[in-house]
């Protein structure tokens, strides 16, 4: 029974126990609810989830770890000298699976019988033809270990196909039973209904935490892997960057490519901070609602911008007018520019990117701080500009740490415009008009180019990805430890 | 209401009128809040503004000091003058207005400095202090008149918003008399304070009548008997009567007076 049919019948059987447990419960109370402890609803919400919930969970355990099972054992009985030269155990199973599916699919489709494919032949039939044919691609030919290796794993499969069916159906019913027996006038449906809706609630949040790990881990691996073929003291001392992609002649030191993204930040917060705070307090405290009501949202549209736009902005607009006004024959008759990529064309637009951070937050924050504070101000004799420097803004300045933090944080790992904007040329350089570039862009350059998977020039990506990682980190945990230490707390 | 009577009334016949308010109107958009209002409020008394709530009795307050005008919306109409000169005069700026008349509001809002800080904050706008030295005696001098003097005297650096509620108001009422007004204006300064620190501030106001004119909105009719001279009894945005304390509270000469006194209405 394919899975799909599975699912459909397991939610019927719940819709059903929802409708019976239901009725039951209604019964139970002789008809009237108030007699029962929860609304009728409750009751069948509860036989829905007992027949539900579990025979689900077992069907994706299933899904998941059977099959590996399945292969484990169907590898154990493949000999060792049946290994092809230079192929590996792994490989082959890749293909015996392959071709146990490429079976099944080619009898889905019509193009073999049933018959036909229990009895298929190396010694008569070319398999890697026949397979081809339906669309299924294998990439050697296949002999006869892997033909009848993938005849059990079809046997295997369908048998555990069948089990598997059979397993969840009885368990959805014997779920639907339980909780039929359980529905009487005093059983407390919403209490159980409502535990089961705090743990999918407690699923959910754990979602974004488990990835966050997942995500964390297969970068510590990779890094790993790179610290055991390169040394580390090289990484982070190494002032050059010039990956070559032989064997020989790569240089591969951080310190070139941290030094351009920090430039690059800084020149972007410059724009970015003040910029977006005075907006803020214009929004906060002196637009009228109209004025805010139209400017806020325009404002923000900043932040929705795709980046590759702001990097073509960059390449095309930002970069030729610098080389106008600081290049060769420029307005300012100095040569410090030679071409459109440079720090300042990538924080200058860099920075333009950031302003919705910077003031959206920095608005809200303001607001935030209560009028009481400003009235006392005011009610002295200050004047609102006094008020807003000596009181709001101190009131509010830990939220608006926080919010350039964040800002950083954004800044520091953006990629696209650096990638348009600021060139490729790894270099240590003061010259904010020279090409520099960023750890983002080179852990791009790293993992598209065409070299080896295992290789340290592609490797590395994971290290610049990893130290990546740990320094927004760092900035965030700051920012969240700035803001709590320091709030106010209003009431 | 027998105490009422033992509380010494001292209004003498030739005090000067410090504020004179009449025929005030005050809109809010299209509401009416406060019509027709006439008030005389006398120097170095306590001026004290019941009434139930709603009735118009802080907005009115906010007038005397022009806070209305940090409200989009609120408009004001009539003439309000403070030793005889028109608050709401083109010439006025509101700013310098609000130096000359304090106020203290409803919540203690200290602002998130230090106590010092807090206290120096109109001194150093208004620039009343020469020298630190100046400025230090200014911050004593106002902490002793906010009473508070003795319980912050030694962690004068210490962030004002840690203080409890009745030290945070108290320390308020010293950062309003900290720019040496004339008038001090205070909204329910007691509403959120415990009785024992409610009584701390009642004997503060009363040694405040002293040097200035206090004017004191309240929603508490003993507290309005307990320091006040002079009573005003606001309904429906309507001045119903003003007069002296003792009298309104024994003998209101107008029924929705007594009524709220003996709690009939409000």
């Amino acid at each position: 029974m394919p899975v799909f049919w599975i699912v459909c019948a397991v939610l019927a059987i719940g819709v059903i126990g929802y409708g019976l447990c239901r009725s039951k419960a209604m019964k139970s109370a002789g008809g009237n609810a108030r007699n029962l402890h929860s609304l009728p609803s409750y009751y069948g919400a509860n036989a829905f989830l007992f027949s539900v919930v579990a025979p689900l969970a077992l069907l994706f355990a299933w899904l998941i770890f059977v099959p590996i099972l399945i292969d484990r054992s169907i590898g154990a009985t493949i000999p060792e000298d049946r290994i092809a030269e230079g192929s590996s155990l792994g490989l082959m199973m890749a293909d015996v699976s392959r071709v146990s599916n490429g079976l099944n699919l080619a009898v889905s489709e019509g193009a073999m019988t049933e018959e036909e494919s229990r009895s298929i032949r190396t010694e008569f039939t070319d398999v890697r033809e026949r397979l081809a044919s339906v669309g299924v691609a294998l990439g050697s030919n296949v002999d006869a270990t892997i033909l009848q290796a993938a005849q059990k794993h079809r046997a295997a499969s369908d048998r555990s196909r069948l089990f598997m069916s059979i397993a969840v159906i009885a368990l959805s019913l014997a779920g639907l039973a339980l909780a039929m027996s359980r529905t009487k006038a005093d059983f407390r449906a919403r209490n159980t209904v409502e535990a089961a809706v705090k743990v999918m609630l407690i699923a959910a949040a754990s979602v974004a935490i488990l990835t966050t790990l997942g995500i964390v881990l297969s970068l510590l691996f990779n890094t790993i892997e790179f610290f055991r073929i390169w040394p580390a003291t090289d990484f982070f001392f190494n002032t050059t960057w010039s990956p070559s992609f032989g064997d020989t002649g790569s240089e591969l030191g951080l310190a070139p490519l941290l030094w351009g993204t920090f430039y690059i930040s800084i020149v972007a917060l410059a724009v970015a901070v003040p910029v977006g705070l005075f907006a803020a307090i214009y929004l906060a405290e002196y637009a009228s609602p109209k004025v805010r009501a139209f400017a806020k949202p325009l404002l923000e549209i900043l932040a929705g911008i795709p980046t590759i736009v702001y990097g073509l902005f960059a390449l095309l607009t930002v970069g030729p007018l610098l080389v106008s006004f600081f290049g060769d024959g420029g307005t300012f008759g100095v040569e410090w520019m030679r071409g459109g990529t440079a720090v300042m064309t990538a924080g200058l637009v860099m920075g333009v990117m950031l302003i919705p951070f910077v003031s959206s937050l920095s608005d809200d924050i303001i607001n935030a701080v209560p009028q009481a504070m400003r009235d006392g101000s005011l009610g002295i004799g200050a004047t609102k500009s006094e008020t807003i420097r000596q009181v709001v803004l101190p009131a509010a300045l830990p939220g608006i740490v926080g919010a350039i933090l964040l800002a950083a944080s954004r800044a520091i790992g953006e990629t696209m415009i650096v990638v348009m904007g600021a060139g490729a040329a790894a270099k240590l350089s003061l010259n904010p008009f020279e090409a520099m570039t960023t750890v983002t862009a080179k852990i791009v350059s790293q993992l598209t180019g065409d070299s080896d998977f295992a290789s340290p020039q592609a490797l590395v990506a994971f290290a610049l990805g990893m130290s990546l990682f740990v320094i927004t980190l760092a900035l965030n945990v700051l920012a969240l430890y700035i803001v709590r230490r320091y709030r106010e707390q209003y009431d | 209401m027998d105490d009422l009577r033992s509380v010494e009334r001292i209004v003498s016949d030739d005090e000067k009128t410090k504020i004179s308010a009449k025929n005030v109107q005050v809109y809010y958009g299209d509401t009416h809040a406060i019509r027709d209002v006439d008030v005389e409020i006398a120097d170095k008394t306590v001026t004290a503004f019941i009434g139930p709530s709603g009735c118009g009795k802080s907005t009115f307050l906010r007038c005397l000091n022009r806070m209305n005008d940090t409200i989009d919306i609120c408009r004001v109409e009539g003439d309000i003058r403070i030793d005889g000169e028109d608050i709401y005069d083109k010439r006025v700026d509101p700013v310098q207005l609000r130096a000359k008349v304090g106020m203290v509001f409803q919540k203690p809002n200290p602002f998130p400095k230090s106590i010092y800080d807090n206290v120096a904050y109109g001194p150093r706008i208004h620039g009343l202090a020469h020298s630190k030295a100046e400025l230090d005696e200014i911050v004593e001098k106002s902490l002793r008149r906010g009473a508070i003097w003795n319980e912050v005297k030694d962690r004068l650096d210490a962030p004002g918003t840690g203080l409890s509620g009745g030290q945070q108001q108290r320390l308020c009422i010293a950062r309003a008399v900290a720019t040496e007004p004339e008038v001090l204006l205070m909204d329910e300064p007691c509403s959120a304070l415990d009785p024992i620190a409610t009584a701390q501030v009642e004997e503060l106001i009363d040694e405040l009548r002293q040097s200035y004119s206090v004017v004191i909105v309240t929603h508490s009719m003993q507290q309005a008997a307990r320091v006040s001279q002079r009573t005003a009894f606001f309904h429906l945005g309507n001045l119903v009567e003003f007069g002296e304390t003792g009298q309104i509270f024994t003998n209101p000469t107008d029924e929705r007076t007594e009524s709220y006194i003996s709690g009939r209405i409000g």
